[in-house]
């Protein structure tokens, strides 16, 4: 295989990484956020934890293994994103720890306090990251300032108040509604009587937002400038983000090919919308909502990874930010071999776990 | 404190706050493998319980596990961002293959562990069980292989197109032999830990005459778990991997403060006190042949002292300067062919060169004088080394002792005979923890100035990023884990003061019951 399609190959399976870590942990971070609304009883609050009890944690590794993979086949990437965008990571990883301890620790102690404690301590844990990783989305379109000097070393002038501007606080709004309807779905779905009464009337809100959103964000993102390689860029050569021109354009971030997974995500939503009385088919289709957004986003920004606003000819690209082709290749064949394993004792363990949590169902080694 | 440092302070922190619960993690989740199976052969119902009660500290020990987990994993990105663009593309991919290969494994069959008692069979919730442990352990397995290729780096080489280092031999990352040496010492050295803390949980317990049935089970597969894991945590130590390479040579003789090469086979320092101003060692006591014997397993190969390898260094510094300069004609003039060749006929040595850029910036113009100060800073700090690793091995030895006594009382029938040994196996409890952080800080302080031997100095691998957001992060973290710890620690006593009755009582506890 060659290697440019072994880069596109990992593009798009960077995308299914995302999508992954956003339709699987996007639910559970979405029940956390509506943890203290949709329950206000602590037997309630159990069946809430309990729906997500047994799977969050296999849920979180999508995170961490986006992470690893970035790592491993988007190096450069890897570096600039998390450097650049410091303190901002520091602020989802400190909420994101606050979750497994969250979870066990909980119902482990029965004084009301500490319960209500970690019951906030988990909506931040599903409220911050939600929110965001949509404003680094956001960010993504407007560029981040960094360059690199001649070893490759990467210059950065980012603060965590210039990534928190407007568009991309829209972004992370929307980000945020995505994730409260995936979580208001999935609940719709895993409990009955009254907490699955309450979530069904949030599912309504979250679509209606989550459309206005993202169509606002689209709007918006029309006239941005967006980013364009000026004259002739191989796409089998060495990935050294400094040999290319980039050029920006007014409009330049739409695409007629991200237009279907706009449809899709707005499809996806109105059918949370339209099916709530139908549960499972509900949740499938606002799982199809951070299916369409993640890919109406990398499709807008292709060939781009990481825009520099700083040094438009250091953005980071597919053609320019991947691994050697030997790195490629080898962790194209471990992921083959791997992710359908993975999905399918997933699909086991969702399997014998089927079925709505109801309050006999708390207890023993339950949250 | 300056960025480097306050990266490498926030990285020690972090990774040694994340390895109080990862041997814990190791070790319980085979013992629980080992209880549950007694219980599906034997059917009774008390080993069940055994493995619940275990099950809810380790759940505890778990989640801690994975929420400082989660640090390590983006660090490299956030703290170390020339690391990772200089050594992604062969660090990263063991990270990822942990990831896709182990954390699914573990994170997903956890949840049925804890969750699915009363929706599996017996054979399935064992099956579960074993998956869990066998997931815990695969990341152990490719966590050490990325930090085996950071202490002695196969199958990789300098690519000037891309100023990085790029797989050249997948297998010999694979097979790197510090990284299976290490593997096997590390995930034994969990074992012990997860038998000692079942042993002296238990101990406590017969102290005390409580759960008497129940700690003598528990102490007896500990005894026997904890026995073996114990001689294989010593007998397949990490030497084995110390005669590979330059660092790991240079570690040894940092270990043994042996300043000068000593005829093979060379005599261990059982003790004494290294001085590093004067390059000697006072008041030493030494065993004729055992060093010889123990890191090059023969009787004429000499271990190299520090001296020797300091010459070694200065003479590669030399060589990876043309290296260096020929990459600073190629940066220019990237056709030319002159420079390429001497590059390529440098370039192992590149790495050395580098050293030179905490002493000036031009290191193209490095006087003889700053060369041999480069070489003199391979030398790492060798009183620290000195004493750890003889703390550590001390430990070891004695964990030997007290599960050869628990595995002979527990075959006797006798466990709860003497109550000084009781005494001994409960406040022997912290100890597995010292051994382990005592080695991490062997293995990796020793490993400096690099952060990748030979290869990437330590100081140059940081971020751009302001050493005052690393000040912020590094004090968050510090009271945020400090927080953390202490629930954590309350909960686990919470639930041994409880004891097992009770805890699996306790644990479903809810003040409004449906």
């Amino acid at each position: 295989m060659d290697y440019e399609t072994l880069r596109l190959i990992w593009w798009a399976l960077l995308g299914i990484l995302l999508i992954g870590f956003a339709v699987m942990d996007g639910f559970d971070l979405g029940t956390a956020a509506l943890l203290p609304f949709v329950a206000r009883t602590d037997i309630e609050r159990r069946i809430v934890l309990n729906t997500v009890g047994p799977v969050w944690e296999g849920n979180q590794v999508w995170f961490i293994v986006g992470g690893g993979v970035i790592f491993a086949a988007w190096p450069t990437l890897y570096a600039a994103s998390f450097s650049g965008f410091y303190l901002a990571m520091f602020l989802v990883l400190a909420t994101l720890i606050l979750r497994p301890a969250g979870f066990k620790f909980r119902s482990k102690v029965s004084d009301p306090r500490w319960r209500a404690f970690w019951d906030w301590a988990l909506f931040a844990g599903g409220v911050v990251p939600a929110l965001v990783f949509g404003v680094a989305f956001g960010n993504l379109f407007l560029g981040v300032p960094f360059g690199f000097d001649s070893d490759l070393r990467l210059h950065t002038d980012i603060t965590l108040f210039s990534l928190l501007n407007p568009f991309a606080l829209l972004v992370g709004l929307t980000s945020l509604s995505m994730i409260v309807l995936h979580g208001a779905s999935w609940l719709n779905y895993k409990t009955d009587g009254t907490v699955q009464a309450r979530a069904r009337r949030v599912m309504p809100f979250a679509a209606i937002a989550f459309g206005a959103l993202f169509l606002l964000a689209g709007a918006w993102l029309a006239r941005l400038d967006g980013y364009v390689i000026a004259g002739a860029m191989a796409h089998d050569g060495p990935s050294n983000p400094t040999l290319k021109e980039v050029a920006r354009v007014a409009g330049g971030w739409v695409t007629g090919s991200a237009m279907p997974a706009v449809a899709a995500a707005l499809v996806g939503a109105a059918g949370a919308l339209l099916l709530r009385r139908r549960p499972l088919l509900a949740f499938f289709c606002s799982a199809l909502v951070p299916i369409g957004t993640i890919a109406t986003a990398g499709l807008a920004l292709f060939p781009f990874l990481l825009p520099s606003s700083s040094h438009p000819g250091a953005s980071l690209t597919v053609w320019d930010a991947s691994s050697s082709k030997l790195t490629l290749g080898v962790m194209l064949g471990v992921t083959a071999l791997l992710l359908p394993i993975i999905i399918a004792y997933t699909a086991m363990v969702y399997r014998v776990m089927r079925g709505p949590v109801r309050a006999k169902d708390v207890g023993g080694h339950s949250y | 404190m300056d960025l480097v440092e306050l990266s490498r302070l926030q990285f020690a922190v972090t990774a040694l706050y994340h390895f109080i619960f990862v041997p814990l993690t190791l070790g319980l989740s085979v013992l629980l493998g080992i209880m549950e199976t007694v219980y599906v052969m034997t059917g009774r119902e008390i080993w069940r319980d055994l493995v619940k009660f275990w099950g809810i500290l380790f759940g505890i020990n778990f989640a801690m596990g994975v929420a400082t987990g989660l640090t390590m994993e983006f660090q490299f990105g956030t703290n170390w961002a020339y690391y990772s663009q200089y050594v992604g593309d062969v660090f990263g991919a063991p990270l990822a293959i942990e990831g896709l290969m182990a954390f699914f494994l573990e994170a997903t069959f956890v949840g049925l562990f804890f969750f699915a008692w009363d929706r599996l069979s017996k054979v399935q919730h064992l099956m579960a069980t074993w998956t869990l442990a066998l997931g815990t352990n695969l990341s152990a397995l490719w966590i050490l292989i990325a930090n085996g290729w950071m202490q002695y780096p196969v199958g990789a080489r300098f690519n000037a197109d891309t100023m990085r280092m790029e797989v050249s031999d997948f297998m010999a990352v694979l097979f790197n032999p510090v990284a299976q040496a290490k593997f096997v010492h590390t995930v034994s050295a969990g074992y012990v830990t997860g038998s000692v803390f079942v042993l002296a949980i238990s101990a406590w317990y017969l102290l005390r005459g409580r759960h008497v049935e129940f700690a003598r089970r528990s102490m007896t597969v500990a005894a026997s778990f904890g026995l073996a894991s114990a001689l294989s945590v010593v007998i397949l130590g990490d030497e084995s991997g110390y005669t590979a390479g330059q660092n790991q040579k240079m570690k040894i003789a940092a270990i043994e403060a042996m300043w000068d090469t000593e005829p093979a086979p060379a005599s261990f320092t059982l003790f004494g006190l290294p001085d590093r101003a004067n390059h000697v060692t006072h008041y030493e006591v030494q065993v004729p042949w055992m060093l010889g014997l123990v890191a090059t397993r023969s009787t004429d190969t000499p271990v190299p002292g520090i001296s020797e390898l300091v010459g070694t260094a200065r003479r590669n510094i030399a060589d990876g300067l043309i290296a260096y300069r020929a990459l600073t004609v190629i940066k220019t003039a990237p056709k030319d062919a002159a420079a390429r060749t001497a590059l390529d006929a440098h370039v192992n040595n590149l790495g050395y060169a580098l050293l030179l850029k905490n002493i000036r910036p031009d290191i193209e113009n490095a006087t003889p004088d700053e060369i041999a100060r480069a070489a003199a800073s391979t030398v790492p700090n060798v009183p620290v080394l000195f004493w750890a690793f003889r703390i550590m091995v001390g430990l070891g030895l004695w964990f030997i002792a007290l599960f050869a006594a628990s595995f002979w009382f527990s075959a006797k029938r006798q466990l709860d005979r003497y109550r000084i040994y009781l005494w001994a196996a409960f406040l022997t409890l912290p100890l597995p923890w010292i051994a382990a952080e005592l080695g991490w800080i062997v293995a990796e302080y020793g490993r400096q100035p690099w952060v990748i031997v030979g290869v990437l100095p330590t100081a140059l691998g940081v971020s751009s990023t302001a050493a005052g957001n690393v000040l912020l992060s590094l004090t968050g973290f510090a009271l945020f884990y400090s927080c953390l710890l202490v629930v954590d620690l309350y909960l686990l006593l919470k639930y041994i003061r409880l004891g097992p009755d009770a805890a699996l009582t306790a644990q479903g506890h809810t003040e409004e019951a449906a």
